[in-house]
């Protein structure tokens, strides 16, 4: 008598391409399901908690609209991993490069009073592109010259710009008007112009689907897209075929970083109109968790970065109205993850039961 | 130049902080050590702080008895890394992704649980008589030290017993020379007969049930109570620290006072009410981390398997 089934692990000769899709659809479900369990632990019927999480994220204008403006920062940092994961560069330090580009941006935008929005928004948009991608450049230049793992130090640099960004706000540029840890208000002319009236829908939702579309190009007609698959697929491949590594990976890097710099510049000029310590409460790995959800693919980050944000927009209105604890939107999100990681699992291989 | 009984005091004051600011930072780099030891980078540690520090007192706080929450957050800590091995180990999942999910589930699941079960009453949180400090005889007579050192919760006697235990372990015993094996060449280590699953898993949970004992030190031992984010990243630093100490068990408890020692004197001096940013103290752990990651990097000693899964690899 045998109390656990025998099983083989065999790996598939491709990953299944239509398991491959069903594995986020798949996981978002089980993820709810298991999710269930701490809401029907918290007093509320889960159906009627995730009624009021899709209610408010999507059920009238308002909420559809807030839960937009949770969808830009998402889907910038979303996109940079992807990006930098495509040519195997973990980049874990969405979170830091946020923040510099949030900091450059405010430092332009800030004393760019008498400059007319025109030529402000994307000097602005483009210096915040830049402090992200200098922060990246710092991991991507240490891997591809002296090796250094760069999730280690994608990962710690995160902390080092927080408190950099914290000392900065805390000390010199504290509001002299307010006193808050948060810079002096930008200049009018370099807030994001809102596009939809009476929301705040502002101009880094556009921004982003364009970067979004921008990695669509990237990755499906260029040769550096194909590139940067090429590295990701097979490196000494790459290699041998002569396509030049590491300044293909340093430049991934770099545009990885500055695409999460983007989603700083976004979140400064289109809904806080000041730089601040709390700018990003986990953009930045939640964007890890949307690039995985969206298999790198572009228009699966998209998908999933705006799934990440009716579940941020959506529990706050669960919480709003059964009083259970919004974190929960972590543990879903995290739990996700994990069974998506299960489900690519099975995508590579075939598991059989043994008599 | 003479010392004041002012300035003892403030020595005293600050040693003994350096100290409790190290132990977490001991019992989760430890931990970690075991984990990247085998091969595996556990990202996870983080989350396993927090869920340590939040079961550990819900525990503690419901039964009155401590000790009962400091086991109930190993046993957390120990399922948790159950779950990390499952993932990476079984499922070949990639261990930097695992890690980060985990930590995101877990940062919010502490804090979730705990709000759950503990309705706060008029905004005072709730908090737990921490652990009583154990003065050793004769020693806790020693000037500056004996105050400092020698006076402490039981905790942090076991963290210092703690590392010459791990450093035995694995660098005396044959368990220590099979997960030095894994870790460095899991096919090699499988072909001399090692079992590279079990070793891998039996890792985790060791790092799991470690780094939650030192979440649970936070809110037991430091604070008396749980706050969301309690840790402030101490998971973080731990894997700095394993690094910053070369996958040394004897350099994680140098580095420990050395980070430690950073914080409490980051927090001595804003009580003084100097004018130096502390988040320069603060940022320190991770910038020293990486100039020795650079500094080492020529010669590069970090297990050779570390985030490469065995038999799964794509």
């Amino acid at each position: 008598m045998q109390l656990l089934p025998k099983l083989s692990v065999e790996k598939r000769l491709l990953p299944s391409r239509r398991l491959t899709v069903a594995a986020p659809f798949v996981s978002t479900l089980v993820a709810l399901a298991i999710s269930a369990a701490p809401i029907y632990q918290g007093g509320v019927n889960p159906l009627y908690g995730y009624y009021q999480l899709l209610y408010g994220a999507l059920g009238n204008k308002l909420a559809l609209t807030e839960t937009f403006v949770m969808f830009a920062p998402l889907l910038f940092t979303g996109i940079s991993v992807a990006l930098a994961f495509t040519c195997k560069f973990w980049n874990i330090g969405a979170e830091g490069q946020l923040y510099a580009g949030g900091l450059f941006a405010a430092f332009f935008a800030v004393y760019a009073t008498s400059i007319p929005s025109v030529v402000a928004i994307p000097v602005m948009t483009v210096i915040g592109f830049l402090g992200g991608a200098g922060w990246a450049a710092i991991p991507a230049i240490l891997k591809v010259k002296l090796k250094v793992d760069e999730v280690v130090t994608t990962l710690l640099g995160n902390w080092v710009m927080y408190y950099a960004v914290s000392a900065i706000l805390f000390g010199p540029w504290r509001n002299p008007v307010t006193g808050w840890p948060e810079s002096p208000a930008i200049a009018e002319s370099t807030v994001y112009p809102i596009l939809v009236p009476g929301s705040r829908f502002h101009m880094g939702i556009v921004v982003g689907l364009i970067v979004a579309v921008a990695y669509y190009i990237i990755i499906k007609r260029t040769k550096w897209g194909f590139e940067l698959l090429a590295i990701g697929g097979n490196q000494r491949g790459a290699f041998a075929s002569g396509i030049n590594v590491p300044r293909q990976i340093i430049l991934a890097a770099l545009v990885s970083g500055g695409i999460a710099g983007l989603a700083g510049v976004s979140q400064v000029a289109g809904i806080h109109f000041h730089m601040k310590t709390d700018l990003s409460p986990g953009f930045g790995y939640t964007g890890v968790v949307i690039a995985m959800v969206g298999g790198l693919n572009p228009l699966g980050v998209v998908l999933a970065s705006f799934l990440m944000a009716v579940i941020v927009q959506g529990t706050q209105a669960m919480h709003r109205a059964t009083g259970v604890p919004w974190a929960l939107a972590e543990v879903i999100q995290g739990i996700i993850l994990l069974c998506l990681l299960v489900g690519i699992f099975y995508t590579k291989f075939k598991v059989r039961r043994v008599k | 130049m003479a010392l004041g009984p002012e300035d003892v005091t403030l020595i005293t004051g600050i040693l003994a902080m350096t100290f409790r600011m190290s132990v977490p930072l001991i019992y989760g780099t430890i931990g970690e050590t075991f984990a990247e030891k085998s091969g595996i980078l556990n990202l996870g540690i983080e989350g396993m702080m927090l869920m340590g520090a939040s079961a550990g007192f819900l525990v503690g706080y419901g039964t009155g008895d401590l000790w009962l929450g400091v086991a109930a957050a190993a046993l957390t800590g120990a399922a948790l890394g159950l779950v990390m091995a499952f993932l990476t180990v079984s499922m070949g999942a990639q261990q930097h992704v695992t890690g980060l999910g985990l930590t995101i589930a877990c940062a919010g699941l502490s804090f979730y649980i705990y709000r759950i079960t503990i309705s706060e009453v008029g905004g005072v949180p709730p908090h737990v008589e921490p652990f009583a400090t154990i003065p050793i005889p004769f020693l806790s007579q020693i000037p500056i030290l004996g105050d400092s050192l020698f006076n402490q919760h039981a905790l942090v006697y076991l963290a210092l017993v703690l590392v010459p235990v791990a450093a035995f372990i694995l660098f005396k015993t044959k368990i220590g020379l099979s997960i030095r094996a894994v870790g460095e060449n899991p096919q090699a280590a499988a072909t001399a007969g090692l079992d590279v699953f079990k070793i891998r898993y039996l890792c985790l949970v060791v790092a799991g049930a470690l780094s939650a004992i030192g979440g649970a030190w936070l809110s037991l031992a430091q604070s008396g109570m749980f706050l969301p984010g309690l840790t402030q990243g101490r998971g973080w630093v731990s894997i700095a620290l394993v690094v910053f100490a070369n996958w040394s068990p004897f350099r994680v408890l140098g580095g420990a006072l050395l980070f430690g020692g950073i914080d409490a004197l980051q927090l001595s001096l804003q009580g003084l009410g100097l004018r130096i940013p502390y988040q320069l103290f603060l940022m320190m752990p991770y910038v020293l981390t990486i100039v020795a990651l650079v500094a080492v990097s020529r010669r590069a000693r970090a297990p050779a398997a570390l985030l490469l899964s065995y038999k799964r690899e794509d």
